[in-house]
């Protein structure tokens, strides 16, 4: 690959509290070929991406666009300089259409209309050009993903970008819409384009990507062409030797039931079928993995266990106690333990302090509360003690929540929902978007926890974290419990099938 | 993060104050005015013991408006219905207080529980609207401040007004039982004598009861807790078991509640009675107090004592063929200006608060690593 280089990135590093997202990576993207950089969760791609595109400013490090050394200040600068981005959560409007949603930000003017013919014009050409046919006047709102996902990056090309970075494009597309990308792609990439592509993904990197560049906890390992390796040896790479595995050995499941969920139905308030007929039980010592593709039902299975949702139809049982007709606050306090999906959004409270931060949740009783005051004393003790155990890189309980990595803050949120020991523990996505070690931390507190007793109800993308946890798997498609599978048996691609609803549990 | 504090909490008011001495000096200076002379006429003034008395007289209803504002705020809950709720507080505390006569205490305390009753219901309402309508809580209480100057206005013109068979409109007098002394005896315990005329009304106790009591409970309590959560982050205070509707209507109400007895001052204190030029506006202007004073009960404090401050001094600057209107200027400026520098500097103690954390810890890794 003696090209002309698009991007050439050397010895950068960028230092994020508790843990080095990107160090001294080296990193080089021909012009006009599709460059896949692959890696687990957590082991810098986004980070490396996010400084591509120049929102975040590397702390070490040269970056070369076609051979100039740049030092972008914003995305702006990374789009004058052609490069553009297709974030992996969509960023448009819905209420608009097409054209509207790609001209913003960017309108063609003339004189003080905009001037949407003009406009209408540049972006069927573009669709003619690159294979991304779409009618410009259609509100975004009807589209269906894989079309808005066109629509970002036709958003991208119009305002001239050359190089394009899509950010785990296939995450949200189904299997046909995946193939209608990758023909879009090789459209690109004829037509001159240099696309960066990223995903943790064999598979469909080996089929479109020219080469493709190895990256693990923060440190880009090497690059490679899809002549040159198969799956596995790129998994291994992109593992390294010392992996932590999610697999749990031993049985330790009781006779105890310590949830039971019967027949749970909840609609949406427009009538449609959010849940129907939710049933299952966790006993003492199990883990209940959920697998589904996102979006199935797993936020109103979450918000229905733990009180949020109060229309919910159906019985929740914890340990034998009728729970159905209580609210949140009364259902946390009597076992229900919540690591919830966004830590950010659900879990924490960011600009406080990390002691402020470990009572959420548990703020009604000791140790965080006396009576109907806060106790700050005991607050701080049981912070200091949840730093401690579960290893949260923090200089104290006084810091706010802010200035910790995700990874030390899900290790927070973790550690106080057990150390509230509390009967069933809802963990859902527990490692999303951490780093491997913080990964590691986190599967072995659910493995102990597990140990000493606690139901976990454990509802994960990541299907490797599930089959290795799990003591029994159930699949949510649509709203239902449509299988029950064993993780002893079961693979991956198993599992994958069940997801997408290809298989019904007569079959299995 | 003591320095961080420190920063936030002195230094940021001083220069916000800074910035707004500067700009009304430039303002000044366009219509030809010599600053240093306007400040110093307004110092001059502004630090006689009868003008020091009735700037704490002016900041003591705006302090208790800021905790009424205050307390919402600290939820994300904008209630701008302070005024509305303090004027129909005062007019049917004032009608119903006058009523009757029972031993002093008591019948000050019953007037401040009618007060409050009044204050909790009308701020109540948008409470009400907002949690079973999704009513927005801007809209809808601005809307109520426009029905409760009118009923307000009915009540007291048709039905509570009294005929003093002289010139002034007004509810009837309330008994002597139901005034609050005057704080100038215990002035006298310190030697200074106002002169006759000027009194410290004795609501200033009460105004630093409520905010130690907005103190304890915003800071210290369970429910505290569960209202600042709900402020910094909805959804996960919601998840950690909060009832979103049932703190928006206990805060609400809360709210409406010292709304109530931000008419007391003047009604217990000096008018004894509602009058047709009851103050007016001080709802509004607790909103700018809440803000300047960060919400938080000290800052509120001196925010109430700076506007009363700057009320009384600009009485002199008409006499100076000064315009007055630049102490509205500067009233308006410092608010932004907190506003802003507040925001610049927090900003900036935050990064330093996160690249600290990221050294302590990175260190850490990199010693546990090699």
């Amino acid at each position: 690959m003696a090209q002309e280089s698009a991007i050439h990135l050397s010895g950068v590093t960028k230092r994020y509290p508790g843990v080095v997202a990107n160090k001294d990576v080296e990193f080089d993207v021909g012009v006009g070929e599709v460059h896949a950089v692959v890696g687990e969760n957590g082991a810098g791609k986004s980070t490396l991406m996010k400084i591509i595109y120049g929102m975040v400013r590397p702390d070490e490090g040269i970056i070369r666009i076609r051979g100039k050394e740049v030092h972008f200040r914003s995305p702006k600068d990374a789009i004058d300089a052609g490069i553009g981005m297709v974030h992996q959560h969509f960023m448009l409007a819905d209420n608009f259409t097409v054209l509207e949603n790609i001209i913003l930000g960017s309108e063609p003017m003339n004189g003080v209309q905009i001037d949407f013919q003009t406009a209408s014009d540049r972006i069927k050409e573009l669709g003619e050009k690159y294979g991304l046919r779409l009618d410009p006047g259609t509100r975004v709102e009807t589209l269906s993903v894989g079309e808005r996902q066109r629509v970002e990056i036709i958003k991208v090309l119009y305002r001239g970008a050359q190089i394009l970075i899509l950010d785990e494009p296939t995450a949200v597309l189904v299997p046909q819409e995946v193939d209608d990308l990758f023909d879009s792609i090789r459209e690109l990439k004829a037509e001159g384009e240099t696309v960066i592509f990223i995903s943790h993904k064999l598979d469909e990197v080996l089929t479109i990507a020219d080469s493709i560049t190895v990256m693990r906890a923060g440190e880009t390992v090497g690059t490679t062409t899809p002549d040159q390796i198969d799956a596995g040896q790129l998994a291994e790479m992109m593992i390294g030797s010392e992996l932590p595995t999610p697999e749990t050995r031993t049985s330790t499941v009781q006779d105890e039931v310590v949830l039971e969920v019967v027949e749970l139905s909840l609609q949406s308030e427009d009538d449609r079928d959010l849940l129907s007929d939710i049933s299952f039980t966790i006993h003492k010592g199990e883990i209940v993995g959920i697998a589904g593709v996102e979006g199935n039902g797993q936020a109103p299975l979450v918000d229905s266990l733990v009180g949020l949702e109060a229309t919910a139809t159906g019985e929740v049982h914890l340990a034998g106690e009728d729970v159905t007709n209580d609210e949140a606050k009364d259902r946390r306090a009597a076992g229900i333990g919540l690591i919830p999906e966004d830590r950010q959004r659900q879990g924490l409270l960011l600009p406080s302090p990390l002691w402020e931060n470990a009572a959420l949740g548990h703020q009604n009783g000791p140790p965080y509360a006396k009576g109907p005051w806060i106790d700050k004393k005991g607050a701080r003790a049981q912070t200091e003690e949840i730093i401690r155990r579960f290893a949260v890189k923090a200089p104290g309980p006084d810091v706010p929540a802010t200035a910790l990595s995700g990874g030390n803050q899900q290790k927070l949120v973790v550690g106080r929902e057990v150390m509230a020991n509390p009967k069933v523990l809802i963990a859902a996505q527990p490692t999303r978007g951490i780093d491997i070690g913080a990964q590691a931390a986190v599967w072995e507190e659910l493995k102990a926890a597990r140990q000493a007793g606690m139901g976990v109800l454990l509802i994960s993308a990541d299907l490797d974290e599930l089959i290795g946890l799990s003591d029994t798997i159930h699949v949510l498609f649509e709203g239902e419990l449509v299988a029950e599978l064993d993780p002893a048996e079961v693979t991956p691609e198993i599992l994958g099938s069940h997801m997408t609803g290809a298989k019904t549990e007569a079959e299995s | 993060m003591r320095g961080g504090k420190f920063l936030t909490s002195v230094v940021a008011p001083v220069i916000a104050l800074a910035i707004s001495f500067l700009i009304a000096s430039v303002v000044l200076r366009l219509v030809d005015i010599d600053p240093l002379t306007a400040y110093q006429e307004m110092w001059t003034f502004g630090t006689t013991t009868e003008s020091l008395i009735s700037m704490v007289n002016r900041a003591v209803p705006l302090f208790v408006s800021a905790l009424a504002v205050g307390i919402g705020f600290k939820m994300g809950l904008f209630n701008i219905g302070v005024e509305g709720a303090y004027l129909l507080a005062a007019l049917v505390a004032a009608y119903i207080g006058a009523l009757y006569s029972i031993p002093a205490v008591l019948h000050v305390l019953s007037i401040l529980l009618i007060a409050m009753v009044v204050g909790a219901a009308w701020n109540g309402i948008a409470g009400w609207l907002k949690v079973k309508r999704g009513v927005h809580e801007v809209i809808s209480t601005i809307m109520l401040n426009f029905i409760a100057f009118s009923l307000s206005a009915y009540l007291f013109l048709n039905y509570f007004q009294e005929d003093t068979g002289g010139l002034i409109v007004a509810t009837a007098l309330i008994p002597e039982t139901g005034w609050l002394p005057s704080f100038n005896p215990v002035l006298g315990w310190f030697g200074i004598e106002p002169r006759v005329g000027s009194e410290l009304h004795g609501f200033l106790l009460i105004a630093i009861v409520l905010g130690v009591l907005y103190h304890y409970l915003v800071n210290r309590s369970r429910f505290g807790y569960d209202l600042r959560a709900s402020g910094i982050n909805a959804p996960a205070a919601r998840a950690s078991g909060v009832n979103p509707k049932r703190m928006i209507m206990t805060t609400m109400l809360i709210s409406g509640g010292i709304a109530g007895l931000v008419g007391m001052s003047t009604l217990l204190g000096f008018s004894h009675r509602y009058v047709q030029d009851f103050p007016t506006g001080l709802g509004f202007t607790g909103i700018a107090v809440a803000l300047l004073g960060r919400n938080n009960p000290v800052g509120m404090a001196f925010g109430a004592l700076l506007f009363g401050f700057l009320d009384r001094s600009s009485l002199i600057l008409d006499l100076k063929d000064v315009p007055r209107e630049i102490v509205t200027i500067f009233q308006g400026v410092v608010v932004l200006a907190v506003v802003i520098v507040y925001e610049v500097i927090s900003r900036l103690v935050q990064r330093q608060t996160v690249a600290a954390a990221a050294k302590a810890t990175v260190e850490e890794t990199e010693a546990v690593a090699s």
